[in-house]
């Protein structure tokens, strides 16, 4: 049966694509954040999980406001980076595992998460940068397959984090019930907390970061009471792209345990997180 | 009951919420465009005329080509696609936020490492 081994919570910004582009991982900005990493890159290859389940967000280049899914599943042969319109360099094509996608979307379905299934799907920085991150310097990114899993952090309204960490768990229940050997890793991408947009813009809130990830590893279900519109209170317009965390979260019942964390003020606009947890 | 009912101004915040991207939807879809690079040149060619085509508003063509944020958020621009058109300006984030707040980019950047303090 496939089994859930552990996951990792990172960044996703495209400052850090570009910054792998230029090859500045050892400048003084970047250092910090690349190094928080070493744990991470080495667990991954110590265990060369089969298949990541990647929690991200699209940010305007497969879905536009015509048509907004809450939650989408990519269920291709391989997941495509295309132009993003702003010059960050597309990377070559992703692995996808059809056959686990398909087997995750029933699964969704039968739980009464209403999915959009996506044949084709063009994967942005939201995908991408976490595939450089977790696999440097590696067109293979070390044989990994993905199943992307898109949440609308775009248009209001936005699915409440109670309901993220749900469909982490839906999705946990259906690798569970997968009858092939894989190991499988999940991805918990973006955040933290940060503003883009209006006069706010470079708002961040440690405090409330430091707190929403304690409380992540120990006690997830803490973070039940916050509504979509508290953490935008709390952690800025776009920190609400924690709700990806907390679908990485969902997806690994029972015992958990932190092997990594680092915490960095700040990468482009956001506060970045990376955590790495392990699962039994 | 939605948590969009509160309608309380969040400071410095303009929610993207239904009225916003009904009120926006040309502008959002030009720059939606401009993820091909041939929609890029054809607007730096004739910025107006490619306004037109995605029937902006003429208050929206005046925030576009004063450049201004602000207006084009409140005029229905979500940030991931207005991303878009601040590209075609080499502008990065950092510099759209020191745009909308009003600070130099070494002011806005500072600001951002004086909140990991």
């Amino acid at each position: 049966m496939a089994k859930i081994i552990g996951a990792v919570g990172s960044s996703h910004i495209p400052a850090i694509g570009l910054a792998i582009a230029k090859k500045q991982q050892q400048e003084p900005y970047w250092k910090g954040f690349f190094d928080g990493h070493i744990p991470i890159w080495n667990w991954l290859k110590e265990k060369k999980p089969d298949v990541a389940v990647v929690f991200y967000n699209d940010h305007g280049l497969e879905f536009f406001l015509d048509k907004k899914p809450t939650f989408s599943i990519g269920a291709a042969e391989e997941y495509i980076s295309y132009d993003e319109g702003w010059g960050l360099a597309t990377i070559p094509p992703i692995k996808g595992d059809p056959e686990l996608s398909w087997h995750i979307c029933n699964t969704l379905v039968e739980d009464e998460f209403d999915i959009t299934i996506c044949q084709e799907l063009g994967v942005d920085h939201g995908l991408t940068v976490p595939m450089q991150l977790m696999f440097p310097n590696d067109p293979t990114y070390g044989g990994i397959k993905v199943i992307p899993v898109i949440i609308n952090c775009e248009l209001h309204p936005m699915p409440s984090p109670k309901r993220c960490y749900n469909l982490g768990q839906s999705i946990a229940r259906a690798i569970q019930s997968y009858d092939q050997d894989l190991d499988v890793v999940i991805f918990g991408t973006g955040g933290l907390s940060h503003q883009l947009d209006g006069q706010n813009a470079g708002y961040i809130n440690k405090e409330f970061d430091l707190m929403c990830l304690d409380k992540l590893v120990n006690d997830p279900e803490y973070l039940f009471k916050f509504s979509v519109r508290d953490i935008i209170e709390n952690g800025g317009a776009q920190g609400i792209e924690f709700n990806m965390w907390m679908g990485m979260r969902g997806a690994l019942p029972g015992k958990v345990e932190q092997l990594h964390f680092n915490y960095t003020i700040p990468i482009s606009n956001t506060a970045a997180g990376t955590m790495l947890l392990s699962h039994e | 009951m939605s948590y969009l009912d509160d309608k309380t101004p969040i400071p410095g915040t303009i929610m993207f919420d239904g009225q916003k991207s009904r009120m926006g939807y040309g502008l959002n879809k030009m720059c939606y465009s401009f993820n091909d690079e041939s929609a890029r040149n054809e607007f730096t060619a004739d910025e107006n005329a490619y306004c037109t085509k995605y029937k902006l508003s003429d208050e929206q063509k005046k925030a576009v080509k004063d450049r201004d944020i602000i207006a084009l958020l409140e005029l229905g621009g979500s940030i991931y696609y207005l991303a878009k058109f601040a590209g075609i300006l080499k502008l990065n984030m950092q510099g759209i936020g020191a745009l909308q707040t009003g600070l130099t980019l070494e002011e806005f950047k500072q600001k951002l490492v004086d909140a990991g303090k």
